[in-house]
């Protein structure tokens, strides 16, 4: 898969290391090299390849993280309902197990990739690269990546997305951006959800969760949704149709864009060039001529 | 739990610049962690044994440097150690900070045997 378009990121592939190991040799004989470099390198790599794979078809990528049963599927669904006249649509489906959530996507005939993780607990960028190959990208408004649910892992690995949202239902707690401040940081939009539930859950308070984001110095914004209500996705909707236009407008511009939380002490400390500036070319197929 | 997927990440890494130098073995990895990479220092040291068997840095000691959370205000520019889920100035209080260190994940440095 990654072979075919030749970015498989192997040990041969000396660009991702070469020329930053700064060299000293030390008393007893030893190489001391350093590199400061991200851990996740190769994956930062590969997800700065799926990006552009996205940008040259005009697609905004979101990423769902959430923990299990949040509500991720089912906002997909009532989104596809409400905006599936406007908008394009295709899925990447993250699950331990089961294609349950592709099919019920499917079911309102959009295209949907599961990907399976067997005992990951998170997306990659490689598992989201297979996935893109085979779906096609061509007139695409927006590709929607659920992540497998998990409040912790997700957040760590950069998938090629453009825009990160988290969604946190009432059933949860309101402290939960307190308890798992990695992935609630890493939210370009906070979705709170089943809000239906908010009068017999009445120990769930709003401001308190959004206080707890703010908290972690987090400045976005913080939506009301409920997809048991039709009148409780207006904010999401509204959020969503102003991402794509101003993405579309980005590109247009020759920009794009990337998860707003980047990594400021990563980027402070490492000598690593800007994943965003990758360079280099690599052949591509497309899901057509495959 | 993604830190073998993070292990096993670092340990290509290490083989490519291993093998660029033409090392035999690897001694030490030094990494650098901040509580706000969402990786656990312990939960990566637990990790490495597994990943590393068979691999050229199997007999190498990991050392895990973990790194204080520290912002600078926007607002009074002060800089100061916070805590992972209280991002605040420590001067002024004010919410709107940036990050100085605590969400590195960095492969910072290897003794190589030649
Ligand atoms: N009351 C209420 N229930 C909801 C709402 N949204 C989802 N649910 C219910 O919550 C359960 C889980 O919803 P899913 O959409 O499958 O959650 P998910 O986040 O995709 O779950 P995983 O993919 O397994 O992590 C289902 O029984 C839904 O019917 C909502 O707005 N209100
Ligand atoms: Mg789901
Ligand atoms: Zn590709
Ligand atoms: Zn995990
Ligand atoms: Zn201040």
């Amino acid at each position: 898969m990654c072979d075919t378009c030749g970015c498989n990121i192997t040990p041969g592939n000396k660009h991702l290391v070469q020329t930053d190991g700064k060299l000293a040799r030390t008393q007893d004989g030893k190489t001391a090299v350093t590199v400061l470099k991200s851990l996740l390198s190769e994956n930062d790599h590969q997800a700065a390849h799926n990006r552009e794979h996205l940008d040259r078809q005009g697609v905004l990528a979101i990423n769902l993280m959430s923990s299990p049963g949040a509500g991720k599927t089912t906002l997909l669904e009532a989104t596809i309902d409400a905006l599936g006249g406007d908008y394009k649509f295709a899925v990447i489906e993250g699950d331990l197990e089961t294609e349950n959530d592709a099919e019920r996507i499917r079911a309102r005939g959009i295209p949907a990739v599961q990907i399976t993780t067997g005992n990951a607990c998170h997306l990659d960028a490689h598992m989201v690269h297979e996935a893109l190959h085979q779906l096609s990208l061509d007139g695409l408004d927006i590709l929607f990546i659920e992540n497998v649910g998990n409040l912790v892992c997700p957040a760590s690995f950069d998938l090629g997305q453009h825009r990160n949202v988290t969604l946190l239902s009432i059933p949860e707690g309101d402290d939960k951006p307190a308890k798992y401040p990695v992935i609630f940081r890493a939210a370009d939009v906070l979705v709170l959800t089943k809000t239906d539930l908010l009068p017999v859950l009445n120990d769930f308070d709003p401001d308190k969760a959004e206080r707890h984001l703010r908290a972690l110095a987090s400045q976005v914004p913080v939506l009301r949704a409920s997809a048991r209500k039709d009148t409780g996705l207006d904010g999401w909707l509204a959020w969503l149709r102003a991402e794509r236009d101003a993405h579309r407008h980005r590109l247009a511009q020759g920009e794009t864009l990337r998860p707003a939380i980047q990594p400021d002490g990563s980027r402070l400390h490492a000598l690593t060039e800007e994943p965003a500036q990758h360079g280099h070319r690599h052949t591509h197929h497309t899901a057509k001529d495959a | 739990m993604h830190e073998l997927s993070v292990c096993q990440g670092m340990l290509r890494q290490v083989a490519a610049i291993a093998s660029e130098h033409q090392a035999s073995g690897v001694e030490s990895i030094t990494v650098r962690v901040g509580p706000l990479s969402g990786i656990e220092p312990e939960l990566l040291a637990q990790a490495f044994p597994l990943a590393s068997a068979g691999t050229v840095a199997e007999k190498a000691a990991l050392i895990v440097e973990s790194l204080p959370v520290r912002v600078r205000c926007r607002s009074c520019g002060a800089e100061s150690e916070s805590t992972p889920n209280r991002l605040l100035c420590g001067q002024c209080g004010d919410y709107q900070t940036q990050l100085l260190s605590g969400d590195e994940m960095l492969l910072a440095s290897m003794e190589l045997t030649t």
